[in-house]
């Protein structure tokens, strides 16, 4: 494709795709940098303490999150890798399950569990009679504890993803050559699998940066940046929430830059085409027994979120007060939500505004595909740069760029007031999919072979029958995994949401987090369930191959 | 060969991959210093026998032994065999030196350094000075003598080869063939080789084993397997072969129940003297190749057979009669069902 039509150009449409992403993406930063920095605010931040606490809190609680995923993440794929024992399959799949809780949904799902009034502690209270509970799931433990439990999944799929790729050929070069087991994996198969480990840690490490909902259930007198800038707000302190936001940012950009630098070159893909490793059958009856044992074990452990959601689900309003296990079920919460119209509204807000802000997300992902892959235009780099950019930053840092860009009037620096208005959340969502739709369909466009659509143009397909007919059905898969992605996190979105959400618009998220506040907690594990199968069921259809 | 002298040997080697598929039991001695081909189509068991040499496939019975020593139980990082793969799978984040260099970790001669045995290995393959060299840079050639010099640096008991020389060019491969035989008996290191290509096997093993459906057919010189197969397999996958059953079978000297094999070389037109009975035919085709030609005849009793004769011996359309210098003779188990 080198030197095609259209190479290095930069067409009427590429200019204006990339203005567009500038003027969502990028203008917004800057504006807050620019009336963010400013004497006042400035100095209120960096003399006040808490905030250089904050920050240093966010950092390490981020690194130890990436420590522990990986402890727990890593061993799993192996173990589910390399080694064939009963129920492999199922539980494979099954430990991937955090993955469909959206992060405020499992964290309620934590609170009801492990929570001082959830179900671990009063069944401890009555097995050994305490009068209180053992514990107060509160601070930096806490919040630990629920990343390490959602972020596993991403060291465990990635690390899967790169042992699956890996040739067995390579591995019994070691063994040949006289390598033991241990040797072989930090000589050989660790190395090479440091790609994968490398964009594990990049995603657990922006992920828990960026993560809210733990902290602001949690975190108790425990601040991290987004809980700091939060409060901020609501402080009414806006100028120095805009100063940590741009220090949340700055800290973001340092850790991409850093991490990207330890992926190194990527082009240890292997020499030869190859075979995975067969799986070992674990022969020994204590080991398979022990292994089998473990594995449904943990799968159980896993699973005891979900589990705690419907269970508390089902519990009508002030039925449940010291009795271990809730005394009345029914389905009555349910019948709420959908009967009570100011319970309806949430539920059809967030799914509207989902939907729109993936179709707008994938629009403008195919224009960038069209432009980038196939008119190569000469802001390709640009238009993938500004795609890319809010996966770098925290959804905090959007949220209040947003609000910082869109509180004033002033249309001929292209400025409107979309503050306290329907169209700010849904504009929010869109920028915050760019990346997920982006990437996934400029992949998916790359894999695509333009002789495709050449043979469509020279049996006499017009463009838009030739989209039609030959490139959209080719990227269907490409499109299905990043509109399930985007529509699902939009769903279930919490910290853009908190920040910018107005009444009318409210999504599900802020309807749970009212609802806890007056102690309906059925109402709030009901929507949790809802969200919880709508995202499974979107997810496992993006999958779909 | 007597069992003295034998360097390397399975006994009775066998392992089954489900109720239709098993492979053995197979026995086999290697002398030492001797190149042995595992010949025979896909699926034959000779890749999982050569595996099983390595240590990388456990047999469900039967012995592998080296010098004497059972090694049936040692895992393949104690073993001392040397293998090349396939595919070489050269280790893609270390360069030649360290890809090289790996199977010498703490088994290190004295006085000698591990870059000293890595330098030798790689100037016994030709790549002398290639040490800081990527993998990936190499040609299919070189990343095969890496492969090489890699499985020989620790010193291995014995070689052995998956396929050496499938991922080559076809115009490389003959030259490398004569290279590599050259480099195993200038070593005098004991090798076990698999393909499934005579030409290749003939080339580079003294000795060729041919395998098919898991058994072990024959074992011998390539003289051996030409002149004298020991069964209907080993005479048709080994060089070129008319195989004729009923009449025309009979024609030839067979009596019921055999089926006769019978070269395109030791079948002559006309009478021609030491000729046996006789069959005869019109000549369908004449491919022409130089020293000889090949001729393809439609016998009377509906079969087509082919002679390899003087160009001139005949034209297409001539009615001929074929006698035969030298038929081998089997039972026909087709025939029985």
């Amino acid at each position: 494709m080198t030197g095609g039509r259209g190479s290095g150009r930069s067409g009427p449409a590429g200019v204006v795709l990339t203005l567009l992403l500038a003027w969502l993406v990028l203008y917004p930063i800057v504006l807050l940098v620019v009336d963010g920095l400013h004497g006042d605010a400035l100095r209120t931040f960096v003399e006040r303490s808490g905030e250089w606490h904050a920050l240093w809190a966010s950092v390490w609680i981020s690194l130890a999150s990436v420590a522990l995923a990986a402890v727990i993440g890593v061993p799993l794929a192996f173990l589910f890798e390399w080694f064939e024992f009963p129920g492999r399959k199922l539980l494979g799949s099954l430990i991937a399950l955090p993955a469909v809780l959206p992060p405020f949904v499992g964290v309620i799902a934590f609170l009801f569990l492990y929570g001082e009034s959830g179900f671990a502690a009063r069944f401890l209270q009555f097995l050994f009679r305490f009068q209180q509970a053992p514990w107060h799931l509160q601070g930096a433990g806490a919040i630990l504890l629920v990343h390490a439990y959602s972020m596993y999944v991403y060291f465990y799929l990635f690390a899967r993803a790169g042992l699956a790729r890996l040739d067995a050929a390579t591995l019994e070069a070691a063994q040949a050559l006289g390598a033991g087991r241990w040797r072989t994996i930090t000589r050989v198969v660790l190395p090479l699998i440091r790609p994968s480990l490398a964009g594990a840690a990049l995603l657990t490490f922006m992920t828990s940066l960026g993560s809210f909902s733990a902290p602001y259930v949690f975190g108790g007198g425990f601040r991290v940046m987004t809980t700091q800038i939060f409060a901020s707000k609501q402080n009414g302190e806006l100028g120095v929430a805009m100063v940590e936001t741009v220090a949340l940012a700055l800290v973001a950009l340092a850790g991409l830059a850093l991490l990207r630098r330890t992926e190194g070159d990527a082009i240890l893909a292997g020499l030869g085409k190859g075979t995975a490793p067969r799986r070992r059958t674990l022969r020994r009856p204590l080991v398979r027994a022990a292994t089998t044992l473990v594995g449904w074990g943990l799968a159980v452990l896993l699973l005891l979120p979900h589990a705690t959601l419907v269970l508390v689900s089902l519990v009508p309003y002030a039925t449940w007060t010291t009795e271990t296990l809730p005394p009345v079920l029914s389905f009555v919460n349910y019948g709420r939500l959908f009967a009570e119209p100011e319970r309806l509204e949430p539920l059809v807000n967030s799914f509207w505004m989902a939907a729109l802000s993936t179709s707008l997300a994938v629009a403008v992902g195919l224009a960038a595909g069209w432009l980038v892959v196939r008119r190569r235009t000469g802001l390709r780099r640009w238009i993938e740069g500004l795609l890319a950019l809010p996966w770098a930053l925290p959804g905090t840092v959007f949220a209040i760029a947003l609000a910082t860009a869109f509180s004033v009037s002033a249309p001929l620096q292209l400025r409107w007031i979309l503050v306290g208005t329907v169209a700010i959340l849904p504009l929010a969502y869109f920028v915050r999919n760019l990346p997920v739709t982006g990437r996934a369909i400029l992949a998916g466009y790359r894999q695509l072979d333009p002789a495709l659509e050449e043979a469509a143009a020279s049996l006499g397909a017009g463009p838009w029958r030739t989209l039609r007919r030959v490139t959209l059905p080719q990227l269907r898969p490409a499109l299905a995994a990043g509109a399930s992605l985007a529509f699902v996190g939009a769903l279930g979105e919490f910290v853009t949401s908190i920040l910018l959400y107005t009444y009318r618009n409210r999504p599900i998220s802020m309807e749970i987090n009212a609802a806890l506040r007056v102690n309906e907690i059925g109402v709030a594990a009901a929507f949790g369930v809802v969200l919880m199968v709508v995202s499974a069921v979107v997810l496992s259809i993006g999958a779909r191959r | 060969m007597g069992a003295e002298e034998a360097f390397l040997s399975l006994d009775e080697l066998r392992v089954r991959f489900s109720d239709t598929v098993t492979i053995g039991p197979v026995s086999l001695t290697i002398a030492r210093g001797e190149i042995l081909a595992l010949l025979g189509p896909s699926g034959g068991g000779k890749t999982t026998l050569l595996r099983m040499l390595a240590g990388f496939e456990r047999p469900d019975g039967g012995r592998v032994r080296v010098e004497g020593e059972d090694v049936t139980a040692v895992p393949p990082a104690r073993r001392r065999v040397g293998m090349v793969f396939q595919h070489y799978a050269l280790f893609p984040h270390l360069d030649v030196g360290e890809n090289v260099a790996f199977g010498l970790h703490g088994t290190r001669d004295e006085g000698r350094g591990t870059s000293e045995i890595v330098a030798e290995a790689l100037a016994l393959v030709d790549l002398a000075g290639f040490e800081r060299r990527k993998v990936q840079e190499l040609s299919g050639g070189q990343q095969q003598r890496v492969a090489l010099a890699r499985a020989l640096a620790p010193a291995p008991r014995v070689l052995v080869l998956d396929e050496p020389l499938s991922n080559l060019d076809p115009s490389l491969r003959e030259r490398t063939r004569r290279e590599l035989r050259q480099l195993i008996k200038r070593i005098g290191i004991t090798a076990v080789f698999v393909t499934h290509e005579q030409d290749e096997a003939f080339d580079l093993g003294d000795r060729i084993a041919v395998l098919s459906a898991g058994r072990l057919n024959q074992v011998g010189t390539p003289e051996d397997l030409y002149e004298r197969p020991a069964d209907l397999f080993v005479g048709t996958f080994v060089g070129r072969a008319n195989v004729l059953r009923g009449a025309a079978a009979r024609a030839l000297g067979a009596t019921d129940g055999e089926v006769v094999l019978v070269r395109p070389e030791q079948l002559r037109f006309g009478a021609a003297e030491g000729a046996r009975g006789g069959l005869s035919g019109v000549v369908a085709e004449r491919r022409y190749t130089g020293a000889a030609a090949f001729f393809q005849v439609d016998l009377e009793t509906g079969e087509r057979v082919e002679v390899a004769a003087e160009p001139q011996a005949a034209r297409v359309g001539d009615r001929v009669r074929i006698g035969a210098v030298r038929t081998l003779r089997f039972a026909d188990r087709q025939e029985r069902g």
